[in-house]
């Protein structure tokens, strides 16, 4: 009687399990295309918010005006948890906005959730579309489809004190190696300051260091991506980033934990002879008290001369595949992302804009973009453009084997080759 | 009806150690061979029906996500379900990382709970030596510890611990000790598991103190008195009266911390800025939510969970099992 009892209980235990899969939604693209009513946007919200409101409020009028019975709802959601936000509106497309601002870095796994709708056609019927920096749109594109149209960019660049080089008679760093030997100099002369400051956890500073020396994260063999960190090219760069954080530049003790933001707070600080930090840094340098004390130039590559190859970090607009209105959608994506409106954010904001002749036409009016729009020129780069580098990411795979190199915890081969095994699982697991 | 009843002797949580547990043992024997046997499982209903809406119906979610490959795009619909059995817990024990992680884990909330029932008990003893008003700045000091939320009790910790700025670095640099010019907490793994443990014993000992001081409180005067007429001294009251009188509630209390210490996260997550320098600090709930949500594999996450959950159990039985063959029944 027990027996069968609990004989009874597990199999109907066992049935439930294997009968009740977790919960799954559908989220199927919309098969309606209404001409009227809302179009739902969201975009992030800014620690300086009003002129970015002023921007798009302006667009919003203009599309009304150009579009009978449409509206634009735009909502402005916080960075930190646009995580959260994205999952749910995927997960519950009756609450999911049609238009969205989004890191250009999120946009893989949200393509692989089934989030953004394929604007291809939209780009390419786009007259203002061939335009923009190919390098840019490239970060966009997953097996030849485009799913977002880049809004703005955001690169780094070396920002150096101008009168510390000039106490010790130093030239302005023109390769990567100087770059290590100014750096060196200023703090045997200085030993309170960080030659540069660069940390453990600013993969978006390591990143010029690893491709200037000719390395790769990954490249795309077949239909998979194939981590190239343990190339002897990636090593190298690697070590020339890891030679930064030592006690006679910039102490893993100190300097280990700096995310990219840390570094910079460093500079502006005035605790640093030299950074790596993106435009969206430069105006609170600019407003630090070392302001009348510094420069930008773009940080250089292994020869004199050259451009170390940037990271292209930046946001896109999408539109969202569960949209009701696609096509005003789109249409609300193409006008916001136009030049003229990517030009009025960049004099209210100061966001560098995605289309190789604005660019050009800003960086020859503010001259404190330049190095900036050279960097741009002279073509950047970009993570794997695939699901699984969020989950890398969030592992710190890619952190975490620089943090395990400048800490002592690993040498140069083992960590890359640690690091390259930990994606190449993560990559397998498509 | 009969194969449940053995559950039910442990139903009246009695403080009463011997005979107390024995005696509802046998009443609920009776009653549920007579014609009443429905009628206790009537009363309890209500208490399972939420018990098992709040609490069996997300761990059987948990056990049944981490049976399957379930990520963002699973929950989303656009990549097929996969059942994968126990591949998730095959992956886990097949990665050296888990097994460091659960390794730091079960290191740090040892460490966590012998210090927080350590310093807990020493204060509570102490404190029925005070003078009254000393008695109640003490608790009002350490409430105040308990009451503050892990998150801001951690970034207080972390400025004044701060490399450069905080104050423990400026005092000990002050007092001569020109190495800790600064020297960061953080950046060694044993040293930066130190500071946090250090911030959950600060937090947590006052539930301790709180509830050691009230059982001592319990213990009748006559008790102590009567051994103290007998000729026994201090410690010997300590040990063979105090002691086995606050049985009950210093398992309680040491069951709690364990539960408590083991599911650290937001102390972890705040004051090693997520897990650490390479990751080294991680603790099994922190490498969950890295999985799980940050990195969106909530199949690999749930079966952390499921781990975790198990362990937790597994370690709370083994504890009471040792108590009850070393002593007397709860």
């Amino acid at each position: 009687m027990k027996l069968a009892r609990s004989a009874a209980a597990i199999a109907i235990a066992a049935l439930a399990l294997t009968a009740c899969a977790p919960p799954t939604s559908n989220n199927a693209a919309s098969s309606s295309d209404e001409q009227t009513g809302t179009v739902r946007v969201w975009l992030f919200s800014e620690v300086n918010q009003d002129p970015k409101s002023a921007v798009v409020k302006e667009a919003v009028t203009e599309f009304e005006a150009a579009h009978n019975g449409a509206k634009i709802d735009v909502q402005y959601i916080p960075v930190d948890s646009r995580a959260e936000r994205f999952k749910a509106a995927f997960n519950d497309p009756s609450s999911a906005p049609d238009v969205a601002e989004f890191g250009n870095t999120d946009l893989a796994s949200y393509v692989a959730s089934g989030g953004l709708a394929d604007v291809t056609e939209d780009i390419k019927s786009w007259d203002e579309a061939k335009d923009l920096d190919q390098k840019i749109l490239d970060t966009t594109e997953i097996d030849g489809k485009n799913y977002g149209v880049p809004w703005f960019v955001g690169v780094r660049a070396l920002y150096y004190r101008t009168d510390l080089l000039q106490q010790l008679g130093l030239q302005v760093p023109k390769t990567l190696d100087e770059v290590e030997t100014v750096a060196r100099a200023i703090r045997a002369a200085n030993p309170d300051l960080l030659g540069i400051s660069v940390g453990g956890a600013a993969q978006f500073s390591a990143m010029p260091y690893l491709w200037a020396n000719g390395g790769e994260i990954a490249t795309k063999e077949g239909d998979k991506f194939v981590s190239k960190l343990d190339s002897a090219e990636s090593r190298e760069g690697v070590a020339a980033y890891a030679r930064l954080l030592k006690d006679d530049i910039c102490p893993a003790q100190t300097c280990a934990e700096f995310g990219g933001n840390a570094s910079v707070q460093q500079f502006i600080a005035g605790k640093s002879a030299m950074t790596i930090g993106g435009d969206f840094n430069y105006k609170a340098v600019a407003a630090s008290a070392i302001k009348d004390k510094f420069a930008v130039v773009p940080v250089p590559g292994k020869t004199a001369g050259s451009i170390a190859p940037a990271f292209a970090g930046g946001n896109n607009l999408g539109v969202f595949n569960s949209s009701e209105r696609r096509t005003l959608a789109a249409d609300f994506v193409k006008l916001l992302a136009s030049k003229k409106y990517q030009q009025k954010m960049f004099d209210s904001m100061g966001n560098l804009p995605t289309f190789s002749d604005v660019q050009k036409s800003v960086a020859e009016n503010n001259k404190q973009v330049e190095p900036f729009i050279n960097t741009l020129g002279a073509g950047t780069k970009f993570v794997p453009v695939t699901e699984n580098w969020s989950t890398i990411d969030a592992q710190g795979v890619f952190t975490g084997m620089y943090q395990k190199v400048v800490t002592g915890k690993a040498d140069v081969n083992t960590a890359t080759t640690e690091a390259a095994t930990a994606m190449n699982t993560a990559f397998g697991s498509k | 009806m009969t194969a449940l009843t053995p559950v039910l002797p442990d139903a009246p949580q009695g403080g009463t150690p011997g005979k107390g547990s024995t005696t509802a043992a046998r009443k609920s024997q009776r009653f549920s061979n007579g014609k009443r046997g429905l009628e206790p499982w009537l009363y309890l209903a209500p208490a399972f029906i939420v018990l098992i809406a709040l609490l069996g119906y997300p761990i059987f979610q948990l056990i049944n996500v981490s049976l399957y490959d379930y990520r963002q795009a699973q929950v989303s619909g656009k990549a097929p379900l996969n059942f994968v059995g126990l591949g998730n817990y095959q992956k886990l024990f097949a990665d050296p990382q888990f097994w460091t992680v659960l390794g730091n884990t079960v290191v740090f909330a040892t460490a966590c709970v012998v210090f927080t029932l350590l310093v807990g008990s020493s204060l509570a003893v102490l404190a029925t030596r005070l003078r009254p008003w000393v008695r109640s700045m003490l608790f009002v000091v350490s409430l105040g510890a308990w009451a503050t939320p892990a998150v801001t009790g951690s970034a207080v910790w972390l400025f004044l611990f701060d490399p450069t700025l905080g104050l423990v670095n400026k005092t000990l640099v002050s007092i001569g000790l020109t190495q800790f010019q600064g020297y960061s907490w953080t950046y060694d793994k044993w040293s930066a598991f130190g500071l946090v443990a250090s911030e959950v014993v600060w937090c947590s000992f006052p539930f301790v103190l709180v509830t050691v001081y009230a059982g001592i409180q319990a213990i009748p005067t006559e008790v102590i008195e009567a051994a103290r007429i007998d000729g026994a001294s201090m410690p010997r009251i300590a040990r063979s009266i105090m002691l086995p009188m606050l049985r009950p509630i210093v398992i309680v209390v040491t069951i709690q911390s364990i539960i408590w210490n083991f599911k650290i996260f937001s102390q972890i997550y705040i004051m090693t800025n997520g897990g650490g320098i390479a990751g080294q600090n991680l603790v099994l709930n922190v490498y969950g939510y890295q999985q799980a949500f940050a990195a969106s594999l909530y199949g690999l996450g749930s079966a952390l969970g499921v781990i975790m959950t198990a362990l937790l159990m597994v370690i709370t039985l083994v504890y009471l099992r040792i108590l009850k063959r070393t002593g007397e029944a709860l």
